[in-house]
């Protein structure tokens, strides 16, 4: 089987495609912005329509099998304190006192965009579905609770009296009846409508109506849009947000983008210090080696000098010496000519007496 | 040595052995509870504060103080330092046990503490810091405990597997040094992703940097400090290289930890300027930074300083002391003390006194297990055999 003219094309086409992703990708890389999931689902919470009823509650208690709480849903003097969400409770209400009355808050994961627990988890048990929600997963859970130190609106609870199976706890969104097509617990029990679930671009276009038509009712802020990269739980209130429990401090920065820069040292660490640390012993070794050759260049030098030095001497010495000798043999030879002279005297006196002069200059 | 063992055996009601036995017994009760009745029975944690005493004392402070391993193989293998030599080995057993007691305590932390491999053999969060400290710890115990081996194996007497470690020494200190740095950064990093709740004076985005240049001179001081424990306890142990090296393994490193920390000082004080933190100087929270920094950063330089320039051993070895609850107050500062710090003080945490004697029973558990390994193996002193290499 050859290649054919349609095959080649489609090889072509595959070929010229991947270079359109791997572009798409490395320009993703250079300013990497994730504006959330398409089509991914939220809720809108607006605050002026909540009475504070805690049918929310109850509902989410229900669908989700909860453990019963000590105190029954409609008794509402459980509102007299602050709470937060809990080991069992994934959502509460919380009542604060505003300019016209009171106004109640609900309190439940917020399902970021861009979630400070998935980044923070070492094991990836959470996950940003699709859906919108940010599921939990307990089958791979350390339980090493860097999500609840990570996450921004203090949600994750866990069961610190479970001995032998704890799990981190809180809201999924319904994910499980979102997939059947049905609505979460607390969105479908609200007797006001104060809960509205959709997609959260229609409901940052609601939120925004709201707002638009009624600018006396509300705050010109929709809590959610940007915290912290976005949310999918948006809020409405007509109470600054932060008389009402809710930090306007948070900033805009994805929590993943806060650790980014170290975790991209890392790489660089690795493919650099062994460089460096080599490099450092390296030199260390090769100024080790310069200083022993040249400690045992001078020490041959001074050892050379020395030999030198003595030998000069040496030969000095034997020079010496030898004059010595000489000197003393001549003597000798004097002495005997001389003696021989006085026994048969002769005319070679003279001359034997000027090399003798000859010698000692 | 053996003399010294049976001599050991003999005193068994020392008050060393009595005061020990009592801590070894709490912890083991307490041991139980943890395990059998969960995080809850022992810990004053709750979901506000997820991390106590045993994140901000056994690990974070325990990682640093045990930096004094790859701080001194560096200085003496990288470096070149060879007069530092005999400070590696007890500096190397101090990191190994630090790192191993270190993750001994996670074991109680975390909640389900069989799947701490998970995070590197089952589901791999990359993108989580804590990921990054986790396998760092896994591997720098590895060569940790490849680089004391020499010790046990030559006590054993088992002279070619002891060679074959000790050629791979340089490679194993490079390799310390690289995951040290990753990791003692990353301990810092951790923070990073919580903003809004770590107090603007000690949250910034030089963390890392800090957390890792802080455990150098942490490192510093703990090998002096350990030296003045040694020298004071198992003076026996100790042969002469180790003696007359020890004056110069104080004065070098209390040297070099006067210049870090006061470089140390000024990038906190840029850290400030750069977040334009000088407000909040001012304020109560502002007081207690500066306890910090000047208390326990400045002013220990500056006694480093003048204890090496008058040769003053006691004074840097107390001066090593100083710095070491300095690092420590540095880590829970940031882990406890400013984290949280916009919550009411009822919702705070204050940690149990059963979490404050599990964390004393396991640096026990690290003293007994550090003594019975300098008592036998050639720690303090050169094994015969082996004296003339290096």
């Amino acid at each position: 089987m050859g290649i054919t003219r349609r095959r080649f094309l489609t090889w072509m086409g595959a070929a010229a495609g991947s270079q359109v992703a791997v572009v798409d990708r490395s320009r993703a890389a250079g300013n990497r912005q994730f504006p959330g999931h398409p089509e991914s689902f939220g809720v809108l919470h607006d605050v002026t329509r909540c009475i504070g009823c805690r049918r929310c509650e109850a509902a989410c208690q229900e669908v989700n099998e909860l453990p019963q709480p000590e105190r029954p849903f409609d008794d509402l003097s459980v509102l007299e304190e602050q709470r937060r969400t809990a080991a069992g409770t994934y959502t509460v209400v919380n009542r604060f006192e505003g300019a016209t009355g009171p106004v109640f808050v609900k309190v439940q994961c917020n399902h970021c965009l861009e979630p400070a627990c998935a980044s923070a988890c070492f094991v990836k048990a959470f996950q940003k579905e699709k859906s919108g929600a940010v599921s939990y997963n307990a089958d791979v859970c350390v339980g090493c609770r860097y999500c609840m130190i990570a996450c921004p609106f203090n949600i994750p609870t866990y069961e610190y009296d479970n001995a032998f199976s704890p799990r981190v706890q809180k809201c999924t969104l319904c994910q499980p009846r979102i997939e059947n097509g049905l609505l979460p617990g607390c969105v479908l029990s609200c007797p006001k409508e104060a809960l509205t679930f959709g997609l959260r671009k229609q409901l940052l276009h609601i939120a925004r109506n709201r707002i638009t038509r009624n600018p006396a009712r509300y705050v010109d802020h929709i809590y959610g849009e940007h915290e912290m990269g976005g949310t999918s739980w948006l809020y409405i209130s007509g109470t600054a947000f932060k008389e009402t429990g809710m930090r306007e401090d948070l900033g805009t920065t994805a929590a993943g983008e806060l650790t980014a820069g170290p975790l991209g040292a890392v790489p660089i660490v690795v493919g650099l210090w062994p460089v460096l640390l080599t490099g450092i012993w390296a030199i260390g070794k090769r100024k080790e080696q310069i200083a022993d050759s040249e400690r045992r260049r001078a020490v041959t030098e001074a050892e050379q000098k020395a030999r030198q030095a003595t030998e000069a001497q040496l030969a000095q010495l034997k020079q010496q010496m030898n004059k010595e000798k000489e000197t003393a043999v001549k003597q000798a030879v004097q002495n005997a000519l001389e003696q021989a002279a006085s026994a048969a005297p002769a005319e070679a006196v003279p001359g034997s007496e000027e090399n003798a002069a000859k010698e000692e200059t | 040595m053996s003399q010294q063992t049976s001599a050991h055996g003999k005193r068994l009601l020392s008050p060393f052995n009595v005061v020990t036995g009592c801590i070894l017994l709490v912890g083991l009760v307490l041991t139980a509870m943890r395990f059998l009745g969960g995080l809850g029975t022992v810990t004053n944690l709750d979901d506000n504060n997820p991390w106590g005493v045993w994140i901000g004392f056994d690990l974070l402070c325990g990682v640093a103080l045990a930096a004094g391993g790859y701080v001194t193989s560096a200085a003496c293998y990288i470096f070149g330092l060879k007069r530092y030599h005999s400070a590696v080995r007890p500096a190397i057993l101090t990191a190994f046990l630090g790192y191993a007691l270190v993750v001994f305590a996670l074991h109680y932390d975390v909640g389900r503490p069989w799947r701490l491999p998970y995070p590197i053999f089952v589901s791999q969060g990359t993108t989580s810091l804590l990921f990054e400290v986790g396998l760092c710890v896994f591997l720098y115990l590895t060569v940790l405990f490849i680089e004391y081996t020499p010790a046990a194996l030559e006590w054993l007497g088992w002279r070619r597997a002891r060679n074959i470690v000790v050629r791979m020494t340089l490679v194993l200190t490079i390799f310390g040094v690289v995951l040290s740095t990753l990791h003692q950064s990353s301990l810092g990093a951790l923070f990073l992703i919580a903003p809004s709740k770590l107090h603007p004076l000690w949250y910034s985005g030089y963390l890392p940097v800090y957390f890792f240049v802080s455990s150098l001179f942490a490192g510093m001081s703990m090998v002096i400090f350990e030296g003045t424990l040694a020298h004071r306890y198992l003076h026996d142990k100790m042969d002469r290289t180790h003696l007359e090296e020890s004056e110069g393994v104080v004065l070098g490193f209390g040297k070099a930890a006067a210049f870090v920390l006061a470089g140390y000082f000024f990038i906190k004080i840029i850290g400030i300027a750069v977040d334009d933190s000088w407000h909040h100087l001012v304020t109560g929270w502002g007081a207690w930074f500066l306890v910090e920094l000047i208390g326990f950063v400045a002013l220990p330089a500056f006694a480093y300083a003048l204890g090496v320039r008058e040769r003053n051993q006691r004074l840097i070895r107390v001066t090593a002391i100083w710095t070491v609850i300095g690092v420590m107050l540095n880590r829970l500062n940031i882990s406890l003390v400013a984290f949280n710090y916009h919550l009411p003080s009822s919702q705070r945490y204050v940690p149990s006194w059963m979490e404050i004697a599990t964390s004393i029973f396991i640096v026990t558990l690290g003293i007994v297990i550090y003594r019975f390994i300098t008592t036998r193996m050639p720690i303090l002193y050169e094994h015969p055999e082996y004296r003339t290499e290096h």
